[in-house]
């Protein structure tokens, strides 16, 4: 598969040498954490929208369950961080399981009720009744794992991940399949594709990924409240950084991430009130003139945008 | 064509309602290996729905249907075609953003031909696709786009092939030439339905017809006969009690 390796090897091995090697010259190491979460959840949401069509509107339901699937492993069976890294993947793939049944939704009512979803998980895990598992709205603190240094790298090795998912789609009949379900899902049928079992899998792929997002967060800033995880922002900033850059492709999502996120850390807290206008009129500009997001500047050309 | 080969598809007493409206009201026929079988009849009489029915997409409220012997009812429409039902679009649907090859490339990866699938350059050129393969689907026109979807489901090797109104707006040497490819593809004993609203084509091409109104068969035979028959006159042309 050679377009694979080349997108392995000149967008993914960069990217990832760039933010291996960026903590040890630039000094906020929280915000490029955050780069690599943003990073993650956007491709994230490029699996599930960008090649099927669903539009997580609660895709942070995933990653606050992965937070506190990873919590709850430390602090009730003080097992290894990374182990419960891994058990919050399976935390989010879970969720996932049990939130097939929206896949029969489509449009804005699958958007809808995915944020329902993500609401009423924070509602449960928050719940004072729960204080012996979740600490419920008191919040966890994570003392005997805290190490950022390792949980950063753990974040690279979850978007290294991440990637490969996305550049498999990108170069596989499988990927390719997936995208004639969300073009059309009764001809996907009649070229012989199980429908239903293409998007439950991109749907639990998706979910695995910001459990694992989650569980690597948690274990990074170690304290946190149930409000810190499932902040609807990060369901929304994934989902603008990923079609700003442009679905479905692997640059895409990359390309949003590191404009949107990089204006909003360069502007946002220095001089919030330029911030909100800038931000509002970027997005405004998007989606009048570049529905398919920045790459499609390329596209448009004839240029093929990997 | 051999009509003594038995049917390999056989639709018996199928109802299909929608709301209180029998789209199908007890439809019975059965097509074999190597025949071209016509299905035509006014607007609204439910040939859509029949083949809609036949490739799975709908569930029939009443009757069966049996393919090679076996039942269809409840099966997903994927694995319809995998045992070897395709049909084409009365209005394709390709997957517009994918190049012409990759909406092929789909249904050559996921048909599961029995036979070994045909091949990419081969379907191309065949339906005269090769200059636009690697063009997104959408900057095709209706015709090109027909012929996408005719080779969509040709790429899964059918044995059973339903086209729905596949010659409607194609030109007379278009029209022509698809005749004579879907004759062969007949000699090569697939069972062919082809619904259309252009006699001149029906008379061409099959054996036999169908003739349809409000859900139900009202005669069965040769076109040339059909056209002398008071009812399926009236059915055509006459306003007020046609369907
Ligand atoms: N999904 C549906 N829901 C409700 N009614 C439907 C549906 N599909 C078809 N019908 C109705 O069933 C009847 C038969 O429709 P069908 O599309 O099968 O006709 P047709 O013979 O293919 O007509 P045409 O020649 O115009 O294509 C029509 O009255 C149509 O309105
Ligand atoms: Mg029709």
């Amino acid at each position: 598969m050679p377009s694979a390796f080349k997108h392995t090897l000149f967008i993914v091995a960069p990217l990832l040498a760039v933010f291996a090697v960026l903590p040890g010259v630039y000094e906020n190491h929280l915000l490029l954490f955050n780069f690599v979460i943003f990073l993650i959840l956007a491709q994230g949401v490029n699996i599930i929208y960008g090649f099927t069509g669903y539009l997580p509107f609660g895709y942070v339901g995933f990653f606050g369950a992965g937070a506190y699937g990873f919590a709850i492993l430390v602090m009730h069976y003080q097992a290894p961080a990374v182990i419960a890294v891994l058990a919050a993947g399976l935390v989010g793939v879970a969720l996932g399981l049990l939130l097939t049944p929206l896949l029969r939704l489509s449009g804005a009512y699958f958007a809808i009720a995915n944020l329902a979803a993500s609401l009423a998980v924070l509602h449960f895990v928050a719940n004072p009744a729960l204080e012996n598992i979740t600490r419920g709205p008191y919040g966890v603190s994570l003392t005997g794992t805290f190490n950022p240094t390792l949980a950063y790298s753990a974040a690279l090795a979850v978007l290294a991940l991440t990637l490969g998912a996305v550049v498999f789609l990108k170069n596989s009949g499988f990927g390719l399949a997936l995208q004639a379900v969300r073009e059309d899902a009764v001809s996907a049928s009649m070229a012989g594709v199980n429908v239903v079992r293409m998007r439950v899998i991109a749907w639990l792929a998706s979910a695995l990924v910001a459990g694992l997002a989650g569980g690597v967060y948690a274990w990074y800033v170690s304290v946190f409240y149930p409000d810190n995880v499932f902040s609807g922002d990060f369901s929304i900033f994934a989902i603008v950084f990923a079609l700003f850059g442009g679905v479905a492709t692997i640059s895409g999502p990359i390309v949003g991430v590191i404009i949107l996120y990089g204006i909003y850390n360069l502007i946002g807290f220095t001089t919030p009130q330029y911030f909100q206008l800038i931000y509002g009129l970027l997005i405004m500009g998007l989606v009048l003139f570049l529905p398919a997001g920045l790459v499609s500047l390329a596209t448009r050309r004839g240029w093929h945008v990997p | 064509m051999s009509p003594e080969s038995a049917p390999i598809l056989n639709v018996s007493n199928v109802v299909k309602r929608f709301g209180g409206f029998h789209a199908l009201d007890g439809l019975s026929f059965h097509c074999a290996p190597g025949e071209i079988l016509g299905l035509v009849g006014p607007n609204g009489s439910g040939k859509t729905t029949a083949i809609n029915v036949i490739s799975g997409l709908y569930a029939p409220d009443g009757g069966e249907v049996t393919f090679d012997g076996a039942s269809l009812g409840g099966v997903a429409s994927h694995r319809l075609v995998h045992r070897g039902i395709n049909r084409t679009f009365q209005i394709p649907k390709p997957f517009l953003s994918l190049t012409v090859r990759q909406n092929i490339a789909v249904a050559l990866a996921y048909g599961r031909a029995a036979v070994a699938p045909p091949e990419m350059a081969a379907l191309l050129d065949e339906y005269r696709l090769a200059d636009v393969a690697d063009r997104p689907a959408a900057d095709l026109n209706n015709a090109q786009q027909k012929m996408l979807d005719l080779v969509r489901a040709l790429a899964t090797r059918p044995r059973l092939l339903l086209l729905d109104e596949l010659a409607a707006g194609l030109n007379p040497a278009e029209l022509d030439w698809i005749a004579e490819r879907i004759k062969a593809l007949a000699q090569g004993g697939m069972a062919i339905i082809v619904v259309e609203h252009l006699m001149g084509f029906i008379e061409h091409i099959t054996d036999r017809v169908i003739v349809m109104n409000a859900g139900k068969e009202i005669f069965e035979g040769k076109l040339a006969v059909a056209v002398q028959v008071p009812q399926v006159i009236e059915v055509f042309l006459g306003g007020e009690h046609a369907a």
